[in-house]
C-alpha cells in the first residue's frame, strides 16, 4: 500500500468523518486560520510554488489562475467551485464531498483571502441531492463555528442536471440564472466571469488540496508526483476491477500500479481497452499500463488526463457497444449551440446504431472519422472534442471489431458476459 | 468615403493579411467584417453586423496565425478581432477551413427539412445560398431527421418551423438586444434546442418583424406574407415608410400590381436596418374593397353618385369659385402633395387658410413650428452624441419607434441618461431605464424648467406638448437657458414635410414667414403670380369655426379623419354646412359629407418624398407600376386648371423640382411668444385629468385589414394609481368606466405608475377612442368608478 499518499481521503474511514468535529480533530481549520494571517499574495505564491494543477481536466495551475485575478480594482471578485461532476467515469468529488465537505469548505476559505473575494458560491450538480445536503451541512456548521461569515461567505447552488454546466462559462450563466451554454471568451473570467466581475472558478479537488499545501509547505506538495505533475491525486477506478473505488496516489503511478492496489481486473478476465480521464480522453488498451498517469505521459501517449477516471473495461465489452453509449450521452448532453456538436452528435449516434447493430457498412467507418474531423475542433467549447475522443480513439485501436459488425452482421458479443450478473444468469 | 478618412483620425488602424491580400481596418473590426472590405466572403448564419457576435453557428471558420504562430484548429471569424501581424486563411486559400465549412454545411443541412419548394425563403435564402457556395455536392447523412409540428404560432404575425431553424440565435439576440423584448428565448438542448416564448405569452413585440427579416432559413415566417410568393416573382421598389415621422428606409415587394410585403431598408443613419411591424405589416389599406376608384359627385337628391373626372373637376370647381375657401390637409400627405395644397390655397383660392395638423393643436404649437422647427436640423446623430436626452410629452416607443431604438441603442452601448417629463411610466421608459419625472396632465411645463441639461443634451418634444399649454414655451426657454438642442417629433409621416412646405397659415414654403412682405415677394416671383394673401392664415379649428359660422363657404380637405379632430362632431357639422372637396383614397367621415370626392393615389402607387422628423427627405417611387392612381398635387394642379387659376404642378416630378428650387429662407425669422402655462384643473373625489396618447398599434384607418398585427398590440386598459384603486375598489383587471358630459368608455383597468390625480387611456384603440367617445384626450377633468 506504499503507493498511496492519502491527504484527501486520509480519514475517509473515520465513521463520523463528514462532521465538523471530526475535521476539526484532524487538524481542520488550521490552514485557513494560518492563511488569513498572511499577506494573500504570499498565499498564491505558495500555490503557485506547490505546483498544483487543476483537477477538474484541463490542468491549469491553480496559483497561476488565481493570480489573474486584477488586484485593486475596486470590484467584487468571486470564487465559484466546480462540482458538477457529470463526466461519465468520473466519481472523484462526490465521495470527497460525502466523506470529507470541511476540506472544501475550508479551501475556499483559504482562496477567497487568497484572490480577495467576499464570496464564494460552489455549483453542485443537481441529481446528488444527498452529497449536496452534506455538504449544506458542512456549510452551516462552519457558519456556527465562525469560520465563515466573517468576510468570507459560501453559498451552495445546486445546478439542474445539465453536463455542459460543468463547462465554466456555462456554470457561470447557469448559477446566474440563465440557461447553461457555453460564453464567448474573452473575456475570461478572471476578468469578466460571475455577474461580469473577476471571478475564479475552480474543480472541487483542486480547491480541497490547498489546505494541506498551506500547513505543509510547498515543497511536501512538490515532494510528490513528477517533474511537471506534481503532487498527490485521487484517481477513480471502475469497471471491470475486483475492487473499484478511490485510490489516491502521486501523480505518474502508472495503472498497473493502481489494478494491483485495486486487486486486478475481475478473475478471469483481461483488460482490454480504458480511459485514463473519463469518457471524453482517447481510449487506451493493454498496451498503455505502463504510461505514467501523469499530465504529460497521458498526453504523450494521445490521450488527456482530464479527471483521473479510470474505467477499466475486460475482454467481454463490445467497444462498439460501449462507444455507443458514449456517444448517446454526448447527444443528449449537447447544450445546442454550435452546429458540431448539436447536429455531429445526433448523426453519430445513428451511424453508430447501425454499426453496432450490424446494418453498417464499412463506408459507415469512414463516414464516421471524417464527421468527427468535422467537429473535433470545430464546436465551440470542448464538449464537441470530447464527443469525438471515444470514436476516433476506438477505431484506431479496434477497427478489426467494428468491421467484425459489418460482417457478422451484428454484434459479435454477448452484452450479458460484461455484466456484473454474468455469472449468475445462464 | 469621406467618413473614413474621418475616422482614420481617431481610430487606430490595423492592417491584416487575407488570402494574401493586406487590407487596414479599424482596431477592434472583427475578421469576417475585415474580409468583406476585401470583397472575400466568408459564409455564415449567425453573424450579424448588428448583434452582439455569438460564435455559435461555426459556419464562418478560418485558419489564423498571429506573429507566426497558427492556431491549433480553425476559428470562427466573426468573433476574432483583427490584430496586428495577423493572417488569415480563408476557404479559398485554406483547405482546412475549407473543409471544416463544408462539414459545418453538411450538419445545418443535416436536419433541415427539403421543404424548399414550398418554403418562402426559397430562392432568397441565405442556407440555400451558401449551401450551393460552401457545401458539399452530395448529402451522406440519410439517417432519421429531426422532426417538429410545423408551423406554430409564437405570435399571430409571426409563425414558426422549428426544424428550418439553424438555431443562429438571431432572432433572440435582436429581441434582447435591440429591441429589448425578450420575449423568444432558446429552449430545451441538442438538436432538439428551439425558439419558444414563455408559456402562454407570445412574442408581442413591436419590432418582431425583424426577426423574420434576419432569420437566415425559412424558420420564423410572417403570418401575412406564408405562401404568398415566390421571391423571384416579386418586384422589388425602395421606398419609405408613410406611418410616422420615423423615417424609415423601406422595400416595398409587389406581385401582380399587390404589394405582397414590405421590408426594412437598410440606412445606417436613421432606421439602421430594423423597422417596427407596423411599417413592415400595415399595407393592405391600399388594397382595401372599400378603396375610392373614380370620382364622386353629389347629386341633387344629396347622394354621392360616380363621375368622370371632367364631370367632377367642373362640380369642384364651380362650388370654390369665387368662394371663401380654405385647406385642410392632414398630416400624410407628401411633401410633394403638401406644397402642392399649400401652392393651391395661395393660387387657386387666394388665402392663406391652410392647416396640415388633423389634431388636437395649439397657437403656441404653430408659433413654436414656425420658429423652431421649420428649417431645423436636430437628427438622430445627435442623439448618438447627446449626454442626456429629455423626453417631453412623448413616449418613444409608442409614437415613433425607431427613435426609441436609437435612444435603446445609446442606453445600452453607452448608458445614455434619459428623463422622461411624463404623466405616466411606460415600458419604452422601464427599457431606458429613464428618470420618470411624474407631473399630473398639464403640469408638465414646470417640471421641464428644472431639467438639469446641458449644450450637449437633447429635447425630444412630441406633438402632445400642444396639449398642455406653455409647454412648448418651456421647452424653449430650457433649451436657450441650457443650449439643449431641441428635435420636435410629430406623429405623422408627412407633418414635417407640409410644414416646410407651407401648408400652414403663417408660413410659405421653405419657412418664409406670411407676415414677411419680402419672402412673399420672393414666393409670388417663383410662382408668377402678381401677389400672395398677407393676412395670416386660419388654424385648422379656427378654420372649422369659420365653416360652422359661415365666415368661410368652401373647404378643400385631403387626408383627413374629422374624428382626429378636437370636437369631431362639431367638425363634421361644419363640413356639412360647407362646400367640400375630398381628396382621399377611402371613405371617411369627411367623404361621407363632401360634394365632390376625387380619388387619389395611396403611398405605394405613387412617387414623392417625406420629411422625417429631422427634416431628412425620404424619397420614394412608385412600387405598384399599373396604378391608374395618382397623387393629390397632380389633381390640384387639374383642379386650379379647371378654376382659371394654375399651378401649373402636374407631376410630382414638377412638383419636387419647383419646391427644391425655391430653397430655404435666409431672412429674418419671427419670433416665439411664449404662452402663459396652463393651470391643472382641481379634481374631487371620483374624478382625475384625463391623459392619453396613441398606441402604435391601434385602430388607425392605415391599419385597418391587418388581422395579423391586430394580435399583437397591447391591451386596452384604463391606468390609474394604486391611490386611485383602492379609493374606487378596483384592482387590475377590473372593468372601470371613464366618463364625462360627452360619453363614456369602459375597459379593464390596470394599477401602474402614474399620476395620482391622472387616468390614462389609449387614445385610439379598440374599445377607448378618446376623441370620439369623450371628445377629450389631456387635462380634462373625468369620472373614473368601478363599473
Amino acid at each position: 500500500m506504499s503507493k498511496l499518499t492519502p491527504v484527501l481521503s486520509a480519514h475517509w474511514d473515520q465513521p463520523d468523518s463528514f462532521t465538523i468535529e471530526a475535521y476539526t480533530r484532524n487538524g481542520g481549520y488550521t490552514a485557513s486560520k494560518k492563511a488569513l494571517a498572511m499577506d494573500p499574495d504570499a498565499v498564491i505564491q505558495l500555490v503557485k510554488d506547490s505546483g498544483l494543477r487543476g483537477r477538474g481536466g484541463a490542468g491549469f495551475p491553480t496559483g497561476m489562475k488565481w493570480g489573474f485575478i486584477p488586484q485593486g480594482d475596486n470590484k467584487d471578485h468571486y470564487l465559484v467551485v466546480n462540482a458538477d461532476e457529470s463526466e461519465p467515469g468520473t466519481c472523484k468529488d462526490m465521495p470527497l464531498l460525502m466523506a470529507n465537505p470541511h476540506v472544501l469548505v475550508e479551501g475556499c476559505i483559504i482562496a477567497c483571502h487568497a484572490i480577495r473575494a467576499k464570496h464564494a458560491f460552489i455549483y453542485i450538480r443537481g441529481e446528488v441531492t444527498h452529497v449536496a445536503r452534506r455538504v449544506n451541512a458542512a456549510i452551516a456548521d462552519a457558519y456556527k463555528a465562525g469560520h465563515l461569515g466573517n468576510g468570507i461567505d459560501l453559498t451552495l447552488h445546486i445546478g439542474a442536471g445539465a453536463y455542459i454546466c460543468g463547462e465554466e462559462t456555462a456554470l457561470l450563466d447557469s448559477l446566474e440564472g440563465f440557461r447553461g451554454q457555453p460564453r464567448l471568451r474573452p473575456p475570461f473570467p478572471a476578468i469578466a466571469g460571475l455577474y461580469a466581475r473577476p471571478t475564479v472558478v475552480n474543480n472541487v479537488e483542486s480547491i480541497s488540496a490547498v489546505p494541506a499545501i498551506i500547513n505543509k509547505g510547498a515543497e511536501w506538495y512538490q515532494s510528490m508526483g513528477t517533474e511537471k505533475s506534481k503532487g498527490a491525486t485521487l484517481y477513480s477506478l471502475s469497471g471491470h476491477v475486483n475492487n473499484p473505488g478511490q485510490f489516491e496516489a502521486p501523480l505518474g503511478i502508472t495503472l498497473r500500479e493502481i489494478l494491483e492496489l485495486a486487486g486486478g481486473i475481475r478473475h478471469g478476465h483481461k483488460l482490454k481497452f480504458w480511459t485514463p480521464g473519463g469518457s471524453s480522453t482517447p481510449l487506451f488498451t493493454d498496451a498503455h499500463l505502463d504510461i505514467p498517469l501523469d499530465y504529460e505521459g497521458v498526453s504523450a501517449a494521445g490521450s488527456m488526463l482530464g479527471t483521473k477516471a479510470l474505467q477499466i473495461f475486460d475482454e467481454t465489452t463490445c467497444v462498439v457497444r460501449a462507444v455507443l453509449r458514449w456517444t448517446e450521452f454526448y447527444k443528449h448532453e449537447s447544450c445546442g449551440k454550435c452546429t458540431p456538436c448539436r447536429e455531429g452528435t445526433w448523426w453519430l449516434v445513428q451511424i453508430l446504431r447501425d454499426l453496432e447493430n450490424g446494418t453498417g457498412t464499412e463506408a459507415d467507418l469512414e463516414k464516421l472519422l471524417d464527421l468527427c474531423d468535422n467537429i473535433m475542433g470545430r464546436s465551440f467549447c470542448a464538449l464537441g472534442d470530447g464527443a469525438t475522443s471515444p470514436i476516433t480513439s476506438s477505431i484506431k485501436y479496434f477497427r478489426d471489431e467494428y468491421i467484425a459488425h459489418v460482417t457478422n452482421g451484428a454484434c459479435p458479443f454477448d452484452p450479458v458476459k460484461s455484466t456484473l450478473f454474468a455469472g449468475a444468469v445462464n | 468615403m469621406t467618413t473614413t478618412q474621418e475616422s482614420s483620425v481617431a481610430v487606430e488602424m490595423i492592417t491584416v493579411v487575407i488570402d494574401g491580400f493586406e487590407v487596414s481596418v479599424p482596431k477592434g473590426t472583427l475578421v469576417i467584417r475585415a474580409a468583406e472590405k476585401l470583397g472575400i466572403q466568408i459564409p455564415r448564419f449567425c453573424d450579424h453586423p448588428l448583434l452582439d457576435p455569438v460564435g455559435a453557428c461555426r459556419q464562418c471558420l478560418v485558419d489564423v496565425e498571429i506573429n507566426g504562430r497558427a492556431f491549433p484548429k480553425p476559428q470562427a471569424s466573426c468573433t476574432i478581432p483583427v490584430e496586428p501581424n495577423m493572417i488569415v486563411k480563408t476557404q479559398l486559400t485554406s483547405p482546412v477551413a475549407d473543409k471544416a465549412q463544408k462539414g459545418v454545411m453538411e450538419l445545418l443541412l443535416g436536419n433541415h427539412p427539403l421543404d424548399c419548394p414550398v418554403c418562402d425563403k426559397g430562392g432568397e435564402c441565405p442556407l440555400q445560398n451558401q449551401a450551393m457556395s460552401n457545401g458539399r455536392a452530395d448529402a451522406r447523412l440519410d439517417g432519421y431527421k429531426r422532426t417538429f409540428e410545423k408551423p406554430i404560432n409564437i405570435s399571430s404575425s409571426v409563425l414558426l418551423d422549428r426544424e428550418r431553424c439553424v438555431l443562429c440565435a438571431r432572432c433572440t439576440r435582436f429581441s434582447a438586444q435591440i429591441a429589448s423584448d425578450p420575449f423568444i428565448t432558446l429552449n430545451e438542448r441538442g438538436a432538439l434546442q428551439q425558439v419558444g416564448i414563455y408559456e402562454n405569452d407570445p412574442f408581442k413585440s413591436y419590432f418582431s418583424g425583424n426577426t423574420v427579416q434576419i432569420c437566415p432559413v425559412g424558420a420564423l415566417t410572417g403570418a401575412s406574407y406564408r405562401f404568398r410568393a415566390r421571391p423571384f416573382d416579386l418586384v422589388s421598389t425602395p421606398s419609405a415608410c408613410e406611418h410616422c415621422a420615423s423615417g424609415c428606409d423601406m422595400r416595398t415587394d409587389v406581385r401582380r400590381g399587390k404589394t405582397l410585403r414590405r421590408l426594412a431598408g437598410d440606412d445606417p443613419s436613421v432606421n439602421e436596418e430594423w423597422n417596427c411591424d407596423k411599417g413592415r405589416w400595415a399595407f393592405k389599406y391600399v388594397t382595401s374593397v372599400d378603396r375610392l376608384t373614380q370620382p364622386l359627385v353629389r347629386n341633387s337628391q344629396g347622394e354621392l353618385v360616380a363621375a368622370s373626372w371632367p364631370e367632377a373637376l367642373a362640380a369642384a370647381a364651380a362650388g370654390l369659385k369665387g368662394k371663401r375657401a380654405a385647406v385642410l390637409t392632414g398630416g400624410r400627405v407628401t411633401t410633394e402633395d403638401a406644397y402642392g395644397y399649400s401652392k393651391f390655397a395661395r393660387v387657386a383660392l387666394g388665402t392663406n387658410d391652410i392647416d396640415y395638423r388633423a389634431r388636437v393643436t395649439s397657437d403656441e404649437e404653430r408659433d413654436f413650428l414656425t420658429t423652431h422647427v421649420v428649417g431645423s436640423s436636430t437628427t438622430y446623430r445627435d442623439i448618438d452624441a447627446a449626454d442626456h436626452v429629455a423626453l417631453v410629452a412623448f413616449e418613444p416607443e409608442e409614437e415613433s419607434p425607431i427613435v426609441f431604438l436609437r435612444l435603446n441603442k445609446n442606453f445600452k452601448k453607452r448608458g445614455l441618461k434619459v428623463s422622461a417629463v411624463a404623466t405616466k411610466g411606460s415600458i419604452a421608459m422601464d427599457k431606458l431605464k429613464a428618470e420618470f419625472i411624474k407631473v399630473a396632465p398639464g403640469a408638465e411645463a414646470s417640471a421641464v424648467a428644472s431639467l438639469p441639461l446641458t449644450a450637449k443634451s437633447v429635447i425630444l418634444v412630441g406633438e402632445r406638448a400642444s396639449e398642455s399649454a406653455g409647454l412648448f414655451s418651456a421647452v424653449v426657454a430650457l433649451a436657450s437657458k441650457t443650449g439643449a438642442k431641441i428635435a420636435y417629433i410629430p406623429r405623422r409621416a408627412g407633418e414635417r414635410g407640409a410644414l416646410e412646405a407651407g401648408a400652414l397659415g403663417t408660413v410659405l414654403p421653405g419657412g418664409r414667414p406670411v407676415s414677411d412682405a419680402s419672402a412673399r415677394v420672393d414666393i409670388a416671383a417663383a410662382w408668377g403670380v402678381d401677389s400672395l394673401p398677407a393676412q395670416p392664415g386660419r388654424t385648422a379649428s379656427q378654420i372649422i369655426e369659420a365653416l360652422a359660422s359661415d365666415q368661410l363657404d368652401a373647404v378643400v380637405v385631403g387626408g383627413v379623419d374629422a374624428h382626429d379632430l378636437p370636437h369631431g362632431r362639431e367638425a363634421i357639422a361644419a363640413l356639412k354646412n360647407s362646400f367640400v372637396v375630398s381628396l382621399e383614397i377611402a371613405p371617411s367621415s369627411v367623404t361621407a359629407v363632401a360634394d365632390v370626392v376625387l380619388p387619389v393615389a395611396a403611398v405605394t402607387e405613387k412617387s414623392g418624398s417625406f420629411l422625417n422628423w429631422e427634416g431628412r427627405p425620404r424619397a420614394f417611387d412608385s412600387a405598384v407600376a399599373d396604378s391608374h392612381n395618382r397623387s393629390d398635387v397632380r389633381i390640384l394642379s387639374m383642379l386650379a386648371d379647371a378654376l382659371g387659376e394654375p399651378i401649373a404642378l402636374g407631376t410630382v416630378t414638377a412638383s419636387a423640382r419647383e419646391f427644391n428650387q425655391l430653397g430655404s429662407w435666409d431672412g429674418a425669422r419671427t419670433s416665439f411668444t411664449p404662452a402663459a402655462q396652463g393651470s391643472t384643473p382641481s379634481i374631487s373625489a371620483n374624478e382625475a385629468i384625463l391623459t392619453s396618447w396613441r398606441r402604435l398599434l391601434d385602430m388607425g384607418t392605415l391599419q385597418r385589414g391587418e388581422d395579423n398585427l391586430a394580435g399583437t398590440r397591447r391591451p386596452t386598459v384604463a391606468v390609474i394609481s394604486s391611490q386611485r384603486a383602492a379609493s374606487i375598489g378596483a384592482q387590475t383587471g377590473d372593468q372601470v368606466r371613464v366618463s364625462n358630459a360627452h360619453g363614456s368608455i369602459t375597459i379593464p383597468v390596470l394599477v401602474e405608475d402614474i399620476h395620482e390625480d391622472a387616468v390614462w387611456i389609449p387614445r385610439n384603440s379598440f374599445a377607448s377612442q378618446a376623441l370620439v367617445a369623450l371628445d377629450a384626450v389631456h387635462g380634462d377633468v373625468v369620472t373614473v368608478v368601478k363599473a
